[in-house]
Parts: C-alpha cells; sequence; structure tokens
C-alpha cells in the first residue's frame, strides 16, 4: 500500500506545475491593466504606472513572469499583491478563516447528515424517512444566500443566539451559524446517499445471513450493513471537503468572514496572479491530498478493496 | 451584549474617564470597506481616508462649509498665488514624540513625489515646481532630481512652496490627505509605516493594521492641535459586504456605518429615525461623449440627448428620490456652486429636445450607452434614459455596453468607447477648478472637447487670490462648459448612513475629511 501511496504523491508533482501555470496563464489572460485599475478614476502619472509594472514584472512575457514567480515560490516567497503586501501574509490568516468554516460545516454534515440519513434509511416509507425526504429536498431547492441572510436575521439580530458577522468571537462561536448554513447543502446529500445506500443494503443477501446467524440488530446494522453503505458518502464528503474549502465566497461575504474564497473573488477581479495562484495552488493540493485518504479508505471500510 | 457596552459605559463616565478600561470603554466602531493602504501620499481610496484623516493633522483642513482653514499651520499665504509661505505651528508631536517641523512635510512630499516610489498620489503634486524633474516623461530616463525643487525649508517653522503656475486654491489642495506631514521614521521604513502609521493627529494606532478585520485607534495623549477627541478610540471594521455591515448596525455590534445599501434605505429610515444619517456629497454623476467620433460633434445633439434625461423621474425610480438632480456641473456643497446654472439644458424637455435633435441632424447607426457593472444601478438608469432616447428622440437602435469594473477606465483612458458613457467625479477637495479642470480642462478631458476660452478663464481663476474672483471665474468657465455640453451632469449623490444609539453627536462631512471621528461622543 505504501508504495500506491508514494505514487499518487509523486502524481501531484505534475499536478501542481500545470495548474500552477494554467492559473497563471489564466489569470495573465483577463483584460484590462491591474495597476491602471487600482487608481480607479483618479489620474496616475505614466512613471509612477511604469514604476509600479516594473516593480510586479507586468512588462514581461506571460513564460517569464511565470517562471520569476516560480523561482520566488522555490525559494519560499508567493510574492506581493499589487498592493504591495506579501501574499504568504495575506493568505495565512485567511487559510486559518477558511479552514475553521470549512471543518465547521464539514463535521455539521458528516455528523448530522449520517445520523438523518441512518434514521430514515431504517424507517423507509414511514414518516421520519418522509420528513428527511421533504426537508433535505427543500434545503437543495433554496439557494444559501437566501438561507444565510435568513439564518443572519432570525438567529443574529432577532434572537441574538449567535453573533450577526465577523470572527471576533473566534471558533466555534463565530462559525457555528456560517458552517451551518455552508454545510446544509451537503448535509442534504449525506443524508440522501446515506438513506438510500443503507436502505438498499438492509435487502442485501448477507444482512439476511446475518441476522439469521442470530447477531444482534446493533450489529448488523452498525458492523455490517452501514460500513458498506457509507462508501459513497465518503467519497461525497471527501470531495465537499475540497468544495468547502475553496468555495464558500458568498457564506463568507455574508458573515464577514475574511476567507480564501473572498480574496480569489476579488484577486480575480483585481488580475493579481500571485495571489490567485498561491491560493489556488493550495486548494489543488488540498483536493489531491483528501481524494487519496478518501481512496485509502475504501480499503478500510471495504477489505476487499486493496492497493498495490 | 448591549447592556455590556451601556454598563461599562456608566462605569467610564462615573469615573471620569481614567485608567486602562474594557476595549468598549468610552471607544465606538465604525463600518467601510477595507482601505489599500494608509501611507496618506500612496492612496486615493475614500475608505483609507476615513483612518488617515484621523490619524494626520494636515497644514489645513475644511470648516463645515468647505473653506480651508489652518490646522497645523499657523498660517498659509501667498503675494502672487505661485510662492507660498507656510508657517508650522510650533510645540506638536508626532505619535513617536518627534517633533512636527517644516521638514516633516518637506520630507513627505518628497517621498511622496518622487516617480520611482510609485506613490499613488504622486500627481497631487504635480503643481509644485521641479515635479517634473522628478518624473521624466521619457520611458527610459532616470528623475533628474529626488527633491522638490519648489519646496524650500526656510526654519525650523517655515516653508517656502513656489508652485508651477499661479494657483490659489493650493490651501485647499493642502487639505488632501497626501499632504500629510512623515516622521524620520517613516521615511527609513516606509513599509511598517504603511502598516502602522505615525501621525501628527488625534488619534493614533493601537496595535497593528489586522487586515481585512480592523483597524483601531485610541486618542492620543500627546495631542495638541484643536481636534481634541471626545472619546477614547475609534476602531474601523472591515466589511466585504454592505449588506452585512448594515446588519451588524443593526444588531447592534456596529456603531457608525456612512454608507447603507440603497435597497435598504427605506426601512433604515424607519428604524433609526433620527440616528439616520442624510446630506449631499460631492459625487456626481455625468454622461460623456465621445467628441473624437463625429457623430456626437454636433453641440446640439448633446444638448438634446440632456433634455430628454428625467433627472427627477430617475432620481425617484432608481434611488428612492434620495439624489439630487443636477442643476449645475458642480454639486451643492461646492463653494461656487448655482442654483439653476444648467438652465433649461438640464430639464426634461422633450418636445425642445426633439426640436434641437432635428436641428443637429439626427443621429445615424447605432447608439451604443457604456457603464461598468459596479453597481446595478447603472444599468437600470441607462435602460431609463435609452427608453427616453428611443421615444423621444426616435433613436431605435441602442445597445448597452456594460464593462467590467477594473476595466472601465482603462478602456475610457484608451479611447475605445463608441458612444456616450458614464463618468462621475469625487471631490478631492471642494473647489470648482478640482471638477473642471480635472474634467472639462484641454489636457484632462477624456471627450476631446477643447476650448481655449474655457482652458483662459480657469488658468485666470488659478491666478486670482480673491476667492470670491476667482469662483466668479471659475462660473464663466462653466458656463462654456454647459453650454457646449461635451458632458451632461445627471445627479449628486446623497450620504444614506445610520449609527447606534450608543454614541451621538455623530458628523459626516462630505469631504476627504468623512466622519469628524474626533467629535462622536459615546454613550
Amino acid at each position: 500500500m505504501w508504495r500506491y501511496v508514494v505514487r499518487r504523491l509523486l502524481q501531484a508533482v505534475p499536478v501542481f506545475f500545470g495548474t500552477t501555470l494554467l492559473i497563471y496563464a489564466m489569470v495573465f489572460a483577463l483584460p484590462g491593466d491591474p495597476i491602471q485599475a487600482l487608481a480607479g478614476d483618479k489620474p496616475v502619472p505614466e512613471n509612477v504606472l511604469r514604476t509600479l509594472r516594473d516593480r510586479y514584472n507586468l512588462n514581461d512575457p506571460l513564460l517569464v513572469q511565470y517562471a520569476k514567480y516560480m523561482w520566488g515560490l522555490a525559494q519560499g516567497d508567493l510574492g506581493e499583491n499589487y498592493t504591495g503586501q506579501s501574499v504568504s501574509e495575506m493568505l495565512g490568516g485567511r487559510w486559518a478563516v477558511t479552514a475553521r468554516l470549512a471543518l465547521t460545516a464539514w463535521l455539521f454534515e458528516l455528523v448530522i447528515g449520517i445520523a438523518l440519513g441512518v434514521w430514515a434509511g431504517l424507517r423507509r416509507g414511514r414518516l421520519a424517512d418522509t420528513l428527511v425526504l421533504g426537508g433535505t429536498t427543500l434545503v437543495i431547492a433554496v439557494p444559501v444566500f437566501v438561507l444565510g441572510y435568513i439564518a443572519q436575521i432570525v438567529f443574529g439580530l432577532h434572537w441574538q443566539i449567535f453573533p450577526t458577522a465577523g470572527t471576533e468571537d473566534g471558533w466555534p462561536m463565530s462559525y457555528l451559524l456560517p458552517g451551518i448554513v455552508l454545510g446544509s447543502l451537503g448535509l442534504s446529500y449525506v443524508a440522501r446517499l446515506t438513506r438510500t445506500s443503507l436502505a438498499e443494503n438492509l435487502r442485501a443477501d448477507y444482512v439476511r445471513t446475518a441476522r439469521a446467524k442470530g447477531l444482534s440488530k446493533a450489529r448488523v446494522i452498525g458492523r455490517h450493513t452501514l460500513r458498506n453503505s457509507l462508501i459513497p458518502v465518503v467519497t461525497y464528503l471527501g470531495v465537499d471537503f475540497g468544495n468547502l474549502m475553496g468555495g464558500a465566497i458568498v457564506t463568507e461575504g455574508i458573515f464577514n468572514l475574511p476567507g480564501v474564497g473572498q480574496q480569489v473573488f476579488q484577486s480575480i477581479q483585481l488580475k493579481e496572479g500571485p495571489v490567485v495562484v498561491g491560493a489556488v495552488t493550495v486548494l489543488v493540493l488540498i483536493f489531491l491530498l483528501v481524494n487519496l485518504v478518501v481512496d485509502l479508505l475504501y480499503g478500510v471500510l471495504d477489505p476487499r478493496i486493496r492497493y498495490e | 451584549m448591549a447592556a455590556v457596552v451601556l454598563a461599562a459605559s456608566l462605569g467610564l463616565s462615573a469615573c471620569g474617564g481614567g485608567g486602562d478600561a474594557g476595549a468598549s470603554d468610552g471607544t465606538f466602531t465604525a463600518g467601510h470597506s477595507e482601505p489599500d493602504h494608509l501611507m496618506p501620499a500612496n492612496t486615493t481610496s475614500s475608505y483609507s481616508f476615513d483612518v488617515i484623516s484621523e490619524l494626520f493633522d494636515n497644514l489645513m483642513t475644511l470648516d463645515r462649509e468647505g473653506r480651508a482653514v489652518p490646522l497645523a499651520a499657523e498660517s498659509v499665504a501667498s503675494d502672487d498665488q505661485k510662492v507660498w509661505t507656510i508657517k508650522v505651528k510650533p510645540g506638536q508631536k508626532f505619535h513617536n514624540d518627534e517633533a512636527v517641523t517644516a521638514q516633516s512635510f518637506a520630507d513627505a512630499w518628497n517621498h511622496a513625489a518622487y516617480g520611482p516610489n510609485g506613490m499613488g498620489a504622486n500627481d497631487y503634486f504635480s503643481h509644485i515646481e521641479g515635479y517634473g524633474a522628478m518624473n521624466p516623461e521619457d520611458e527610459n530616463a532616470e528623475p533628474e532630481a529626488d527633491t522638490l525643487s519648489g519646496v524650500e525649508v526656510v526654519d525650523e517653522n517655515t516653508l517656502e512652496v513656489t508652485l508651477n503656475h499661479p494657483f490659489s486654491q493650493f490651501p485647499l489642495l493642502l487639505t488632501y490627505p497626501a499632504y500629510a506631514p512623515m516622521p524620520k521614521a517613516g521615511l527609513k521604513d516606509p513599509k511598517a509605516f504603511d502598516e502602522r502609521p505615525i501621525g501628527n493627529g488625534p488619534y493614533m494606532m493601537d496595535g497593528e493594521w489586522e487586515r481585512n478585520k480592523q483597524i483601531k485607534l485610541v486618542a492620543f495623549p500627546g495631542y495638541t492641535g484643536p481636534r481634541k477627541p471626545k472619546n477614547k478610540g475609534v476602531t474601523w471594521k472591515s466589511y466585504s459586504s454592505a449588506d452585512t455591515a448594515y446588519t451588524d448596525l443593526r444588531a447592534g455590534s456596529l456603531d457608525v456605518l456612512q454608507t447603507i445599501p440603497s435597497g435598504k434605505v427605506p426601512e433604515a429610515e424607519k428604524v433609526f429615525g433620527d440616528r439616520f444619517i442624510t446630506g449631499e456629497m460631492g459625487t456626481i454623476d455625468y454622461l460623456g461623449f465621445p467628441l473624437f467620433d463625429k457623430r456626437f460633434a454636433e453641440p446640439d445633439l448633446r444638448r438634446a440627448i440632456s433634455m430628454v434625461i428625467d433627472r427627477e423621474g430617475i432620481n425617484k425610480a432608481v434611488y428612492n428620490g434620495a439624489y439630487f438632480p443636477a442643476d449645475s456641473l458642480l454639486p451643492s456643497i461646492i463653494p461656487g456652486h448655482r442654483d439653476n446654472a444648467c438652465g433649461e439644458l438640464c430639464t426634461y424637455d422633450p418636445a425642445k429636445a426633439k426640436e434641437l435633435f432635428d436641428k443637429a441632424g439626427g443621429f445615424e447607426g447605432t447608439l451604443e450607452l457604456y457603464f461598468s457593472n459596479a453597481q446595478p444601478t447603472y444599468a437600470q438608469w441607462m435602460r431609463i434614459v435609452a427608453n427616453s432616447l428611443r421615444d423621444n428622440l426616435g433613436i431605435q437602435e441602442i445597445e448597452f455596453r456594460q464593462v467590467p469594473a477594473s476595466d472601465y477606465f482603462s478602456m475610457l483612458r484608451a479611447r475605445e468607447e463608441k458612444g456616450p458613457y458614464r463618468q462621475n467625479w469625487e471631490a478631492d477637495y471642494p473647489s470648482p477648478q478640482n471638477y473642471l479642470e480635472n474634467m472639462w480642462g484641454s489636457d484632462n478631458n477624456r471627450m476631446g472637447w477643447k476650448s481655449e476660452e474655457f482652458d483662459e478663464l480657469i488658468a485666470e481663476a488659478n491666478r486670482t487670490a480673491d476667492q470670491q474672483k476667482a469662483i466668479g471665474l471659475y462660473n464663466r468657465a462653466e458656463d462654456i462648459a454647459i453650454e457646449e455640453m461635451p458632458m451632461i451632469p445627471l445627479w449628486t449623490w446623497a450620504r444614506q448612513g445610520g449609527h447606534s444609539d450608543n454614541v451621538g453627536n455623530v458628523t459626516v462631512t462630505p469631504y476627504a475629511t468623512g466622519l469628524l471621528a474626533h467629535e462622536v461622543t459615546v454613550k
């Protein structure tokens, strides 16, 4: 199995170079002059613009810019954005916020999602099942920003259970409400996947055999059925963790959490290549890593799956 | 939460405000978007000004009527409007205890005006003699000088500033945040200075700039100027969404918000009552014509288009009636604004407009309307304008060109637009010159409009010492620009903000001075 892990990790190297170049090129291809855009409509003399373009290598062709960026990266320098702020400093604080938010949302999905799924799966066709199906359909149908604003106004403004916005109250208080909003969509999918998969497996031959052998109900469901049923759920949770890390722009905006999603969104608008590449590259690496972990988990859940 | 704040502030008023207390003790919070820089010369962003105007005392500041009055200066005077003698008030200190002298201003201005430093407000020093030598036009030339030859430190508290041309508005220019002084420590490490500026103003930084979160300011105990704070400090919180800032204001976790999203204004007026902040701003919207396209060369066509724009109707439909339909090229907060200077040319009159339109020979081809995606309201009012052009002037082919905000000004600078475009101007300092010369002057304007008479009147006004006479001359120049109408004035923006009942005496000026933080009282 270790050879498999090493091979997978080695595969990350070309992916790393590919994505950085690709993203750098895409940001490069965006129209507009980022330095000019910084000044808005106020006059900036040509020689100052030139100085700034030189400082950030914007006069160089794409490949030279990219090479300079990679050379900096090799020395551990992620570069600067166009107001002279170091990218590693900018992103450092933001990763902490994003990681807290994503983890909160992900744990919410994992614990509540699987619990609801099991509850509905064991009571297929009964009231519990209908409730879970109906509730999750509703959540999937409502856009996240509607959910976010409603939650903020009801729980933050009117009932004052949670802070309305910001990170002042730290983890977990500041992250609970946004985490639940962010995780609600994933939770719906996790609950439905668990429910269907479990309901399906409960009718399988091996479950009947286990029951016939006189195993306790808890053991039949917990040890045999649920474990088998979790393979699609784990796949989904793995992929979704990556999504939560990078795709929380709307939630971060509503709850004023200075996370990575917002930064990438802003930086794309400002054409800040080094920031976008820095953030997205880390995201890609997280995706690769999480997927590796997911693949390894298959083997734990289903011993028939082995990696060479 | 509210109870805690109240208890803490009660405790404060009881003991008369001594010693270190909790964070909410005698301080208040204000919300805005994240600033780009805190080094005064490196920014033209009003979010930066929010903070900078509290950290620094410029030589001059603005009174409530928008007139320049001395702040860190004792006097600013000139006989010929070209050579200015500035006396700095002695005994002032920076937050690090360094003395504020004439040299502190000279150092800051030299640093700002030196091209290779790449300062964002570099252009604001172009009035001063020697600027050219520091900012060569030729691409490969090295600057010949690294100090402004026009700025001479006569003695510890006296500066003599020589300008390129006589410029009577110089005292107003001195109110612009970029003209703030800098201590030696700032020059030594400009990067650290940007993170944690050391100013000479009523407030100083309390810790580092917490990017995208907040900037904490506390009252500076060594402050000797006239802006002594009536509170213990202010924390500027950064918001990425205006809606969220408003929700925080409603929840009481934010004390002052200068901009409430327009969709929430009707609700806010009800909820906040007398704590709703309103007023006219110094930002005015225009519709410019690319005169280099000869289809727009006929003044009557431009006048006709101005007269089919229903400013009042658009104000009601798009801005809840809160904006101020333009009746002049200048907002009413600018000294020199005349009511109804634009007259019938800014009055909705479709019949008269059609007459002028026909006289001009109509319009051939597709009319393209340009605006950016910075605000959704731009598209809304452009649609109303287009309908009016179609219905009243019979221009059938109209297309909208919505351009990403980051590209918009680059496009206009490259003169790539093929039709009327939206444009606005926000006052740097309240002078007609700031609007007229920047937006209509032959060297600066974007329309490709040229009027020698206009330029000469502006130059003459710039030479005139008497402000009233100067304003008269600016107004004459304004009349020419109205008559020729290369750019149509539309409406002036309205400030719509609010504050919590935790604070009182909240004043937001329409100038770069913004919120007068030092005057805010905390309950």
